[in-house]
């Protein structure tokens, strides 16, 4: 091999030290937070979500009665100094209950995201990974999952098994899935070819390296900004469900229940289904802009 | 560059005979072919075959560094996939140091991935963004096991010495570095195993020009000092000029030319070699050079042209060329050529 041009070997370094390496190495993490702070609204929605699982986590230091406390003669009152948002139609503190749904709207929404996403990434790695017999089989039960109505599936099953809030929870999980399988399948088919991971394959790192070292890290983005959009979305179905009667049962209070307490006496007692609604609202949105600021956030096209 | 470290590592293969010159054959490539399957329609039944690699067959000699030239799409990656394993080919034979490659267990094949590795031509997309250059650069020890704690960051910082970068740059992430500085990131994880065959895929092609000949200019010191042989792709013949000791040319999935630089480019033999050099500027004013100018597009390998592929371009063809595929053959000692008017 002869020489390629007039340079010297000792000059090969001269440019080096220039505009990157004068930075402070930077880890990955402290920059997505960097770029995820810059979005006024996404920082919001975590403050408000921060704020709600505290409520969540000390609901009976916060509540100012019981939930289960009836109080007949004080039926259907309006806000006021003693019940902060009013009674609802056997007297119960709705604040009190507004503060203990809590716990089940928001847990609901992380086990049931958590399941669908577990099972969403599992199936679609594997497709995605080996392709061929084994991504013909996923996708298609997850075709067949897919056409399935999901809110009409739901009560189905709900109807049949137990209805408890794990069962809800699971349920939920189990039905919303097939989305996030398809999206992480396509991450990995495009990543399996990409050449850093031909790279480690010449190296000779075994599939399980692969995967997990090299394609999941990259492939995770898109799946923490759709799993924090079902959170929301979770919490909207099981709110529907409470609504429809088939959620979580009476006495124990969640959003979607007091709401359909409410229905009933939604003229003379607008506030039972406000104030749930309103939490509901403002939870789910919150969700929104944490998940559209991480998607700017981990975006690594986006630069700064 | 850091003379003792070469030292210490250039041991174990000094040892091993690489200075019996070039008779030696460090790797056998014979009819190689790749088809990759085209689906379509409803049950995506096989619908053609694209020949990415249809038949070819050469031998690389110890310490040579060889060019692979031709046109984008002609199945150079996929060639030097295949000699690695990264895909399996169709059929055909590739012995490294007389070994089957393709007939190799997962376990032997693991052994083989020291003896032979790959630099990408994508400064970006050849390294994982997730990981910082010290576990790129290092991933090798770890998959083989051969280095761990202490010792593993030690040769990582070894390595980015001999590429020319800094150790303190194995705690930072590939983002933070230029496309000269990734590609030497690059360099130094194919030589973390010390193998003794690395292709080079179009390894500068995505670098600026000024660039380039650094790279060049360290994969050139690299293989004098750890005693490399190169296989070295590119898509035009200017790159390879200077660094190959032979090179030969694809056409379509199929090698046509294949003898030593300095027969190649002062008398092609082929009607496509010829072509392509005449396309190459000569500095030289005086020197007149006739320029062939290749006629229409490059047929689609799903279905290549029948006899010569290269006949619907050439401006010698015969009825024999469309009808009968031509020979690999050798038509001087060490000069090959597919063509049935050459002699
Ligand atoms: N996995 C694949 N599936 C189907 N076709 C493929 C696949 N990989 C390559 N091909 C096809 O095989 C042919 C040869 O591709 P290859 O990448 O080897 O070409 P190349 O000479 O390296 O080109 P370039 O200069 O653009 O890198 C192309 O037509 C390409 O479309
Ligand atoms: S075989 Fe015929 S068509 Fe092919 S290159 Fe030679 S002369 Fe041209
Ligand atoms: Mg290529």
């Amino acid at each position: 091999m002869a020489a390629v041009s007039n340079q010297a070997p000792g000059q090969l370094d001269q440019n080096f030290g220039g505009d990157a390496l004068t930075l402070k190495p930077e880890s990955y993490m402290s920059m997505v937070w960097r770029r995820f702070r810059r979005h006024k609204l996404a920082m919001a929605g975590l403050c408000f979500l921060l704020l709600m699982y505290l409520v969540a986590v000390f609901a009976p230091y916060i509540a100012t009665q019981s939930y289960r406390h009836t109080d007949p003669p004080n039926r259907l009152q309006a806000p006021s100094q003693e019940h902060w948002m009013g009674t609802d139609n056997i007297g119960r503190d709705l604040f009190s209950r507004v503060i203990w749904g809590s716990r089940i709207s928001l847990s609901v929404g992380f086990v049931a995201a958590g399941v669908a996403v577990l099972l969403g990434t599992v199936i679609g790695a594997l497709a995605g990974y080996f392709g061929g017999a084994i991504d013909n089989i996923l996708m298609r039960f997850t075709e067949i999952v897919m056409s399935f109505p999901t809110f009409f599936l739901l009560i189905t099953i709900v109807s049949i098994v137990e209805r408890s809030i794990f069962n809800i929870m699971l349920v939920i999980g189990l039905t919303s899935w097939p989305g996030l399988a398809r999206m992480v399948r396509g991450q990995f088919l495009s990543l399996r070819e990409q050449e850093f991971v031909l790279a480690a394959r010449a190296l000779g790192a075994s599939n399980a390296r692969i995967i997990f070292r090299h394609i999941l890290p990259n492939a995770m983005a898109p799946v923490i900004v759709s799993a924090t959009l079902r959170i929301g979305g979770a919490i909207l179905t099981e709110s529907g469900l409470s609504f429809l009667g088939l959620g979580v049962q009476e006495p124990f209070p969640s959003w979607g229940n007091i709401i359909n307490t409410g229905r009933t006496f939604l003229r003379q007692a607008p506030w039972i289904t406000a104030f749930p609604g309103i939490f509901i609202f403002l939870t789910v949105l919150s969700f929104n802009y944490v998940g559209d600021g991480l998607r700017d956030a981990l975006d690594p096209r986006l630069k700064d | 560059m850091d003379k003792t470290w070469n030292n210490s590592l250039n041991h174990a293969s000094t040892n091993n005979g690489l200075d019996t010159g070039n008779d030696d054959v460090l790797l056998e490539v014979r009819n190689l072919k790749k088809y990759f399957p085209l689906r379509g329609g409803v049950f995506s039944r096989v619908q053609g075959w694209i020949k990415a690699v249809d038949d070819v067959s050469f031998d690389v000699y110890r310490g040579e560094t060889l060019g692979l030239v031709g046109e984008s799409g002609c199945g150079k990656t996929t060639t030097g996939k295949c000699i690695l394993r990264l895909e399996q080919p169709t059929s055909g034979s590739v012995l490294f140091e007389g070994k089957d490659v393709l007939s190799m267990t997962s376990e032997e094949l693991r052994t083989l991935r020291r003896e032979m590795q790959i630099i990408f031509q994508d400064p970006y997309g050849s390294l994982n963004p997730r990981m910082t250059v010290g576990d790129i650069v290092g991933e090798a020890f770890v998959i083989h096991g051969t280095a761990s704690g202490h010792e593993r960051a030690r040769r990582v910082e070894e390595l980015l010495k001999v590429v020319g970068l800094s150790p303190y740059h194995a705690r930072r992430y590939p983002h933070e570095f230029s496309g000269g500085q990734r590609q030497r990131i690059g360099i130094a994880r194919a030589l973390a195993l010390r193998p003794k065959l690395i292709i080079c895929d179009e390894p500068v092609s995505a670098l600026d020009v000024s660039i380039q000949s650094q790279i060049l200019n360290l994969l050139n010191e690299l293989q004098d000092d750890f005693q490399l042989t190169y296989i070295f792709i590119a898509h035009d013949l200017s790159v390879v000029q200077h660094i190959s000791d032979r090179v030969g040319v694809m056409y379509l999935g199929r090698l046509v030319e294949l003898t030593d630089s300095e027969t190649l480019y002062s008398s092609p033999k082929h009607p496509y070699t010829q072509a392509l050099l005449s396309a190459i500027p000569v500095p030289d004013p005086d020197h007149k050079k006739k320029r062939i100018v290749l006629e229409g597009d490059v047929p689609s390998s799903l279905e290549p042209p029948s006899g010569c592929s290269f006949h619907t371009r050439c401006s010698y063809c015969q009825d024999i060329c469309r009808e009968v595929r031509p020979e690999w053959r050798e038509i001087e000692e060490g000069h090959f050529i597919a063509c049935h008017l050459a002699e």
